[in-house]
């Protein structure tokens, strides 16, 4: 993937964010403020007006520049996790002007040590790195059999959507869970 | 939703604008940020910043001033300031002698606050900061692990800002600070939600005739809901849940602070402060001083908060030195 594709996958993202954020709104009111949806859409409806100018940028420069408006525009919990996931990448991909299966892999690993860092959390706290971790370790145990991304990809996001599940089973150590009222 | 309000998005701008016209002599806006300092910053001492989401006000800004913060950092309602926010008040109050950053425990501002630590301290500015942990009803809630930071931030403000303003070091205004903490519990409780405005509806629904015990400044859960029930047994309630948690000794000097939540006249919080008192008496304790108003709020959330601070000679001293805030005054 080269810094065009990477700049469409971005407003994607940014779009599907942005599209949902009253489902995470919702989600968030059975638990606390009822704003995350409201801090995600004012960060990703930035990032779409970053994306306008990027288009002659480098992957670095993209990656840093959606770190900084997340960093500087969402606050919170959300602002600092999501704009280390994009410094780490930036990191990551210094020197390359595009990403495959292999850098992408080492991107996420990089992410989450990063998150883990910052959110001073770790497998099992019932966040985020529930979902993540076994999508990395799916990645990058399936790379040594395959480094096609279109194969690669929908066995890793089974584990991340099993993630997903497992957090249901455990008691959050970094969150609160809803009280049976 | 019925708000005094004009465009959502201009909140805090427009609060941060309208909060220098009520004080122009106490504090004005850091040119660019989010953050109210000192009309007369800079002095040659250890400088003092906190700041949190909007909607406790008069926290943080309302405790700039003289013998209390330095800066303070609005971010949007109910949800930290940003690095670049924190950083910039940072910035505009360092004078050489050291920063300490009040937080609230939140991993969001923590997390946001430290950022902008290690930004400061990149650039060789001496920064240190401080956990506020004073809330005894839930050990980990939604924002937090641990104790969650809430009105007993006020005491941390103002007992640090006079150490500060004594012209303390850096260290040694941190030690006063964690001390405080260390001897300060909170406990609060609410009648109603509250609604955050670019949510445009409450945070959570509560019965015409209940109250919940124990829910956070942000209306997280609490510990359970109940019938409502007359202001001395609600008191007792927190006070018991507050004592619980400390170890005092008979005839030990304390600070007591009824804190409204916002929509709670202050009918009904000197009706709790009657009890308060009362109760601590009864217990066999002495009321050094009472601090009774709306501090720490949450937005329009009827409800209060109580709570007791263990005071030493140090303490009552810098609890006792001359304020000049736009929400703390003592002279």
């Amino acid at each position: 993937m080269k810094s065009t594709e990477l700049l469409l996958l971005l407003k994607d993202i940014s779009n599907t964010i942005i599209d949902n954020s009253e489902m995470l709104n919702d989600l968030d009111r059975a638990i606390g403020d009822a704003d995350h949806g409201i801090n995600m859409r004012r960060g990703f409806l930035l990032v779409l007006e970053d994306l306008d100018n990027l288009t002659d940028k480098d992957i670095v420069t993209i990656f840093n520049k959606v770190a900084m408006t997340l960093l500087s525009k969402i606050g919170g919990a959300s602002g600092p996790l999501y704009a280390t996931a994009f410094m780490k990448f930036a990191q990551v991909c210094k020197g390359r002007d595009e990403i495959d299966s292999n850098l992408y892999t080492e991107m996420i690993g990089s992410a989450i040590d990063g998150m883990k860092m910052r959110g001073k959390s770790d497998a099992g706290c019932k966040t985020i790195l529930d979902s993540m971790i076994p999508y990395y370790k799916t990645l990058e145990t399936e790379i040594k059999k395959t480094n096609v991304f279109k194969e690669l990809s929908p066995l890793a996001l089974k584990s991340s959507e099993e993630g997903v599940e497992y957090t249901k089973t455990i008691i959050a150590t970094k969150g609160r869970r809803k009280l049976p009222w | 939703m019925k708000k005094i309000i004009n465009n959502v998005d201009n909140i805090v701008d427009e609060m941060l604008q309208g909060a220098v016209k009520a004080c122009p002599t106490l504090v004005k806006r850091a040119d660019g940020f989010n953050v109210l300092v000192r009309k007369d910053q800079k002095t040659d001492k250890v400088a003092l910043v906190s700041g949190g989401g909007s909607g406790h006000e008069p926290s943080h800004a309302g405790f700039v001033g003289l013998g209390m913060l330095d800066g303070a950092i609005a971010g949007e309602v109910f949800t930290s300031p940003t690095p670049d926010q924190v950083y910039g008040a940072i910035k505009a109050v360092d004078c050489g002698k050291g920063v300490l950053l009040v937080i609230k425990n939140y991993s969001g501002d923590i997390m946001n606050f430290e950022m902008a630590a290690e930004m400061a301290t990149a650039e060789g500015i001496n920064v240190s900061n401080v956990i506020v942990n004073d809330d005894v009803a839930v050990e980990d809630s939604l924002y937090t692990t641990g104790r969650r930071g809430v009105a007993g931030t006020i005491f941390v403000h103002k007992i640090a800002g006079a150490a500060a303003e004594k012209g303390y070091p850096l260290e040694k205004v941190t030690e006063v600070a964690n001390k405080v903490i260390k001897n300060v519990r909170t406990m609060g409780m609410s009648l109603t939600s509250c609604t955050v405005p670019a949510a445009g509806k409450p945070g959570f629904e509560i019965g015409e005739t209940e109250l919940e015990m124990g829910l956070g400044i942000h209306g997280e859960p609490g510990t359970h809901r109940e019938a409502i029930k007359s202001a001395d047994e609600i008191t007792t309630y927190l006070l018991d849940k507050i004592l619980a948690d400390m170890s005092l000794e008979n005839n030990q000097d304390v600070a007591l602070m009824v804190n409204g939540l916002g929509g709670t006249p202050l009918m009904e919080l000197y009706i709790s402060n009657n009890k308060a008192n009362d109760y601590l008496v009864e217990k066999n304790l002495n009321i050094y001083k009472t601090i009774l108003g709306n501090y720490m709020t949450s937005l329009e959330m009827a409800g209060m908060s109580i709570s007791v601070l263990k005071l030493d000679d140090e303490l009552k001293e810098l609890l006792d030195a001359t304020a000049n805030t736009p929400a703390f005054t003592q002279f």
